[in-house]
């Protein structure tokens, strides 16, 4: 359970962290437009290299990065044999009814490498941000959004709440599943249904101590008189500082590099 | 009846990653059978660790767990058979309570043991029994139950299963001092009348001094000292100076020999303390 790698904060002081979460969340999605506008391998080579480089700045093992990428590899497997073999073209070898083209393998080389890169590039932001970081980037960054009357205040809460308890949910899943395995369950064998059969001894407490959690958490929130989140300050307030500036200005330039870099080869 | 034996065993919380936490290293040691083993030390020495390593919960990042002389983690079909002899009841275990009613909650392990239904529910009334669950509860929901009765309920589901060594951890968290007593009274008598071996992860030295026969001392993940009780007591000192907890007895006469009474201080059980200083003040007034 606590293997799951994507979507976890890892504690650091690197540049990257210090970033303003905004700033983050923004560059994240300069980055997967770029990753769409390329259209040559080399620049999706350099744009691999980019991220790396972030990577490299946070001192996140390469290790932990291949990690995250394993439960996708089957999926770009095989959409890049698919793009290998049904892209028409010129032939570079044919065997049976199939024939392997030179802009086929081209198409399946620059998918699983913007698969990839799309992966590392989100996994970036959400080791480099805990999630209260971005509920609140992403909260500031909607909130003109409340002048056409989207609670923009309790969504970000509720969003908030939510991430806050996806570990202690997790960690309180492996307890049951301990629990229950000393007791015997059989969670790993079996067939279809008797598996299903076996989730209801873990599903059944971990529901009862949602609720019970909800219910509590509820109850603290009113006695400090929590009634919404309209004009609510923040202990940190976020704040652009001038490295944002700074890391703005070398990331779009590193990004306008890649995509001029292609100009000049063609 | 089954020993268990850890050879070198550690565990890694974690493991390769850059928050790795190092829980339990170079543990090397005996669960012999028919033994009361109290567990006891700092919160974070790794007591929970080690216990879910003997009966295959937690995979020994190094090292093995030896059942019976064979490895646990050798034969991955055979984990589960080896689960059966290994009772683990977990820190809180309240939250294991899922059936429509406490009868049915209890049944479940027996029931995964592949027992007949005379035989379950032969266990459900006797595990019933030892825990003093009236009838009247084994009918209700496990969810109305009070904190105590839970904490009952989910320890008499692991008891029916009757296993070889039952491991608790910390089972008297939480509750009043009677409800310590009669929990620890029932795995005492579970002891007695089965012969069974049982390990207590405990923070009382009181209880660990009143109802163990040997005692694990663990200090920052590794074993500070594992012996008899009179054997592990002896080093009272050393044990508070290292913050640990001592029993209540053994404490006061620690403390009143550093006053400057001359009494003994191997010493923890009351009846044996009040024997001592009867005997020092008449020896003071021989004199
Ligand atoms: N799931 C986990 N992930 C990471 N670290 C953990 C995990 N569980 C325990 N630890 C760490 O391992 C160490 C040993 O924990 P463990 O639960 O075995 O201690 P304990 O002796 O049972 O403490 P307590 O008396 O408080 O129950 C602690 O430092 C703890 O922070
Ligand atoms: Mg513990």
């Amino acid at each position: 359970m606590r293997d799951i790698t994507l979507g976890q904060y890892i504690n650091g002081d690197s540049v990257i962290h210090r970033l303003d979460p905004r700033i983050r969340l923004i560059l994240t999605l300069v980055y997967i437009i770029l990753l769409f506008i390329l259209k040559t391998i080399p620049q999706m080579l350099l744009a691999l290299a980019l991220i790396l480089g972030a990577y490299a700045l946070v001192r996140i093992p390469v290790k932990m990065l291949l990690k995250s990428l394993k439960p996708i590899i089957p999926i770009v497997v095989f959409t890049s044999v698919l793009n290998m073999f049904f892209v028409n073209g010129d032939v570079i070898f044919s065997f049976w009814k199939l024939s392997v083209t030179r802009q086929g393998l081209y198409y399946a080389v620059m998918l699983s490498l913007r698969v990839i890169c799309l992966l590392a590039g989100s996994s970036l932001l959400t080791y480099t941000s805990t999630p209260i970081e971005l509920t609140s980037a992403l909260e500031l960054l909607f909130m003109p959004l409340t002048k056409i009357g989207l609670p923009v205040n309790d969504l970000a809460m509720m969003m908030t709440i939510a991430l806050r308890f996806i570990p202690t949910l997790l960690e309180e899943t492996d307890k049951i599943m301990a629990a229950q395995k000393s007791r015997g369950a059989n969670l790993d064998t079996g067939t279809f249904m008797e598996r299903i059969r076996a989730l209801t001894p873990i599903l059944i407490p971990l529901f009862v101590s949602a609720f019970r959690r909800a219910d509590e958490l509820a109850l603290a929130m009113e006695c400090r008189c929590y009634n919404g989140g309209e004009g609510r300050t923040r202990m940190n307030a976020l704040k652009i500082r001038r490295s944002d500036c700074i890391a703005v200005v070398v990331f779009i330039g590193f990004c306008s590099l890649i995509v001029l870099s292609g100009r000049i080869s063609l | 009846m089954s020993t268990i034996k850890l050879e070198n065993a550690g565990f890694v919380y974690q493991k390769g990653m850059p928050d790795e936490k190092v829980a339990v290293s170079g543990v090397s040691l005996t669960f012999e059978e028919g033994d009361f083993i109290g567990i006891i030390g700092h919160t974070g020495s790794g007591k929970s660790t080690l216990i879910q390593m003997l009966n295959g919960l937690l995979r020994p990042t190094s090292g093995h767990v030896y059942i019976d002389g064979d490895d646990i983690w050798d034969d991955r079909s055979k984990l589960r058979e080896k689960r059966f002899k290994v009772g683990l009841v977990l820190q809180y275990p309240e939250y294991q309570l899922f059936e429509e009613t406490v009868r049915k909650d209890i049944a479940f392990g027996p029931k995964n043991l592949g027992l007949s239904e005379e035989e379950i529910n032969s266990r459900v009334a006797e595990a019933a029994d030892f825990l003093k669950i009236p009838e009247k509860l084994l009918d209700r929901s496990p969810f109305d139950l009070s904190g105590g009765e839970k904490r009952r309920a989910a320890i008499a589901g692991v008891l029916a299963m009757r296993p070889e060594v039952l491991v608790l951890d910390e089972p008297t968290a939480g509750l009043d001092p009677r409800g310590r007593r009669e929990i620890l009274d029932v795995i005492s008598n579970y002891h007695k009348a089965e012969k069974k071996t049982i390990i207590l992860v405990s923070h009382s030295m009181d209880d660990v001094a009143r109802y163990a026969s040997k005692v694990l001392v663990m200090n920052a993940g590794g074993v500070f000292y594992y012996d008899t009780v009179d054997e592990v007591f002896k080093h009272a000192l050393e044990l508070r100076e290292t913050g640990l907890n001592i029993p209540t007895v053994t404490d006061i006469l620690l403390t009143l020999k550093e006053r400057g009474m001359d009494v003994d201080t191997d010493i923890y059980t009351p009846a044996r303390a009040a024997q001592t200083v009867t005997q020092y003040f008449k020896e003071v007034e021989a004199r």
